[in-house]
């Protein structure tokens, strides 16, 4: 799978927890990352591989199973890795290129549409607002939402493990109650 | 970070390329550690500068790479186990330290990490392959494929240092060092004198290049590579030789190989190198002696498919030998590449799409300075103080490199480290135009002091402003000379002065009227300027 984002969504902590997660299960895991430039503000993209038997640590173009996506206009651009059937799972959220044309919603998810039928648009980031008093978690939220639906075929409670095992102390309470947040 | 101590053999934890290297040389008891930041190799010093002190490891970060290498080798020459780390721009800096060393050879094992960035991801200045040192230097070469094959190669490679005296490369790319995976740990050796106090023992015939010495080393170099070859033919695994066509292939591009094989549901034998220098050459002779076709899967120039055409013309004239004609020679691979060059050359029908076309256009979103850095200000004072288009504005490599762009636009050239100076210095020679020169203030210990002497001795006018944010931002904030660990650092202001230069002033650029009245003071100065501009980037926090 492909998380996409920009930089400060926290995508290297997303990949952490999937990744311990995945290999906790028992599968072959490989990820990688992009340091450097990412952190101020430009797009990042992290990539994460499990299963049998896995070599290449990045996804291959067209063959994502699902691509997380916590930025509407990130989620297209890395639509270079979809095909039919893959999965989107969409952070109902815009963040502003300045000086440039900004794509809306609509016209992202037209796109999307040509390319796969299974788009999921979630307002993860004002869900996380108003429950949680806090958007910082609409990525623990997402990753849970799909782990809760299968989108990522890792048992539920592998995550909350991973979580547990990863997430600092301090801000535990808040990432464990966006995760059950997503139950339902 | 502290899990990288742990002293359990046997089990496996997710690690990073550079963490899994920072583990490997644990394993073998690393003595002493120099290296000078540069993204895909920074996570190293950054992982050391944390544990060093726990770990019992000396550790430093250097003031270039070519004085981290120096560093190394005086530590080797006293008998320490030694790792330097830089990424592939470092190489060069430090290759005047370099060639000397291959030719002494190392006492305390040496291991040196070199991260070359295809695609350059984090890279502003060339799509460097550092794979040219081994013609040019003759140091051995492992090339990692993942963070495992990372741990094991930097053990071996101090093995491989320890038993034929001499440093040792390991050269990973961006999506090894930025790879994770589950590693399995080793025991980490602890150093039998915790004080890791070496001992310099004086060896003249060993330690001083000078000629007809030189040249004797040089043949002494030359006998102990074969002999390096030799393990290395020892350690290849042989590949079946049963097939018309195969493939030869090394480091990252080995796993794309693999998952191209399997996507196209075919088997064909592959020979993986870990050296690339030496080359196992009687094994890869043995190898293609009876194909007919190979493909040769490497990233960037095709040295390795040159070393094939070569060993071909003596095991198989009538090998085909296939590379660049279907792999690109820029840019990284990645996996759909190498899928659809192995079906062309293995005549397998593909019918994947690959990249689906989108409608529209996806805006780009470029990277910016973050909101509330001080380089704002210095960018405000110059719009305000100059007409942009009658300055020339010499870039340099570090955040401030994103004057570069919109809606900035200050930038007319770029170059390496320490060069915005330097090129300044002539074009002002070349020119009467006016310019204004960027130069960070780790760049300016790095490799602008230099510049700024020529530029005073030879007369020259330019106007440098020394972007003094304390801290080696870009790469991820780390500690310089000027903002070492501890406080008080060594001032920028007196270096400056003491290079002669008269025109001289520190200003936080949060006044913007002194900032102003500066610039154009100084630019119609007949001498070379500086203004320090001194605000701490958002990130350090004040100790
Ligand atoms: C020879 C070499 N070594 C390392 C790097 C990696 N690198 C890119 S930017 C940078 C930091 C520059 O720091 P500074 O000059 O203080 O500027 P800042 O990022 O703080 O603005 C480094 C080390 C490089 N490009 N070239
Ligand atoms: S990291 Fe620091 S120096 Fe770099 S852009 Fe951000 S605030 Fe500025």
């Amino acid at each position: 799978m492909v998380i996409s984002g920009v930089g400060g969504q926290g995508l290297i902590t997303l990949l952490q927890i999937i990744a311990q997660a995945a290999a906790d299960e028992g599968y072959e895991v490989r990820t990688s990352e992009l340091h450097g430039l990412s952190q101020r503000g430009g797009s990042v993209e992290v990539h994460i591989r499990f299963g049998k038997k896995i070599y290449s640590p990045i996804v291959s173009s067209a063959q994502a199973n699902l691509i997380l996506g916590l930025e509407m206009q990130e989620a297209l651009k890395a639509s270079y890795y979809a095909g039919s059937k893959t999965d989107f799972l969409i952070n109902q959220f815009i963040q502003i290129i300045p000086l440039v044309k900004n794509l809306n919603e609509k016209e992202i998810s037209d796109s999307l549409k040509k390319i796969s039928k299974n788009i999921n648009i979630i307002p993860a980031d004002k869900i996380c607002q108003e429950k949680l008093g806090n958007s910082v978690v609409a990525g623990i939220y997402l990753i849970s939402w799909a782990t809760f639906r299968k989108l990522i075929p890792i048992r539920p409670v592998a995550i909350l493990n991973a979580i547990k095992k990863i997430i600092p102390e301090k801000y535990l309470e808040l990432n464990v109650k966006a995760f059950e947040l997503a139950r339902d | 970070m502290e899990e990288l101590l742990l002293q359990k053999p046997g089990e496996k934890i997710i690690l990073l390329g550079n963490e899994a290297i920072v583990r490997g040389a644990l394993e073998e008891g690393v003595n002493f550690v120099s290296t000078y930041p540069g993204t895909p190799a920074s996570e190293i010093g950054n992982t050391f500068f944390k544990i060093a002190p726990k770990a019992g490891v000396y550790f430093e970060f250097s003031t270039n790479e070519k004085v981290a290498l120096e560093a190394g080798i005086g530590a080797s020459f006293s008998g320490l186990k030694t790792l330097v780390a830089m990424k592939n721009f470092g190489l060069n800096v430090a290759l005047d330290a370099l060639f000397p060393f291959v030719y002494t050879g190392s006492k305390g094992p040496t291991v040196i990490i070199v991260a070359d960035d295809p695609s350059c991801h984090s890279s502003a200045q060339s799509e460097e392959n550092s794979r040219f040192i081994v013609e040019a230097a003759h140091i051995p070469v492992l090339e990692p494929a993942d963070p495992q094959e990372c741990k094991d190669f930097v053990k071996l490679g101090f093995q491989i240092s320890e038993r034929f005296n001499i440093p040792v490369i390991i050269r990973t790319t961006t999506r090894v060092a930025h790879q994770k995976m589950p590693v399995i740990l080793g025991e980490i050796k602890t150093s039998k004198d915790k004080t890791q106090k070496g001992e310099f023992v004086k060896d003249v015939k060993r330690f001083v290049t000078l000629p007809p010495r030189v040249l004797e080393m040089k043949k002494e170099l030359l006998d102990k590579i074969e002999k390096i070859r030799e393990f290395s033919e020892s350690l290849l695994k042989s590949a079946p030789t049963n097939q018309k066509i195969g493939i030869i292939t090394s480091g990252i591009s080995y796993l794309y190989v693999m998952e191209a094989l399997g996507e196209l549901n075919i088997d064909l034998p592959v020979l993986k190198l870990d050296f690339f220098y030496p080359l196992a050459e009687k094994k890869i002779k043995n190898f293609i002696k009876k194909l007919k076709r190979i493909l040769v899967v490497e990233e960037l120039e095709p040295y390795l498919e040159k070393e094939v055409a070569r060993l071909a013309k003596e095991a198989n004239c009538n090998l085909e030998i296939i590379g660049k004609e279907l792999l690109p020679a820029t840019g990284e691979l990645r996996p759909e590449i190498v899928t659809q060059a192995l079906a062309k050359f293995a005549n397998k029908k593909l019918n994947i799409q690959y990249h689906p076309k989108l409608n529209i256009p996806v805006p780009k979103r470029s990277p910016q300075l973050c909101p509330g850095c001080p380089y704002w200000f210095v960018v405000s004072a110059i719009k305000k103080a100059v007409d942009v288009n009658k300055v020339i504005f010499g870039g340099e490599i570090g955040c401030y490199m994103l004057f570069g762009n919109s809606p900035v636009n200050l930038q007319d050239y770029l170059s390496c480290m320490g060069s915005s100076v330097g090129i300044a210095h002539g074009i002002k020679k070349a020119t009467g135009q006016k310019l204004i020169t960027f130069v960070g203030d780790s760049s300016f210990f790095h490799a602008g002091i230099p510049a700024l002497i020529n530029a005073v001795n030879n007369r020259s006018n330019p106007l440098v402003i020394i972007l003094d944010n304390q801290t080696t931002a870009m790469t991820g904030h780390q500690p310089h000379p000027g903002a070492p660990v501890t406080p008080n650092g060594i001032k920028i202001e007196n270096i400056v002065q003491a290079c002669g230069v008269k025109n001289l002033k520190v200003i936080d650029p949060i006044n913007q009227e002194e900032f102003v009245k500066t610039i154009k003071e100084f630019l119609e100065k007949p001498e070379v300027s500086v203004i320090i501009s001194r605000r701490p980037c958002k990130f350090v926090v004040k100790k």
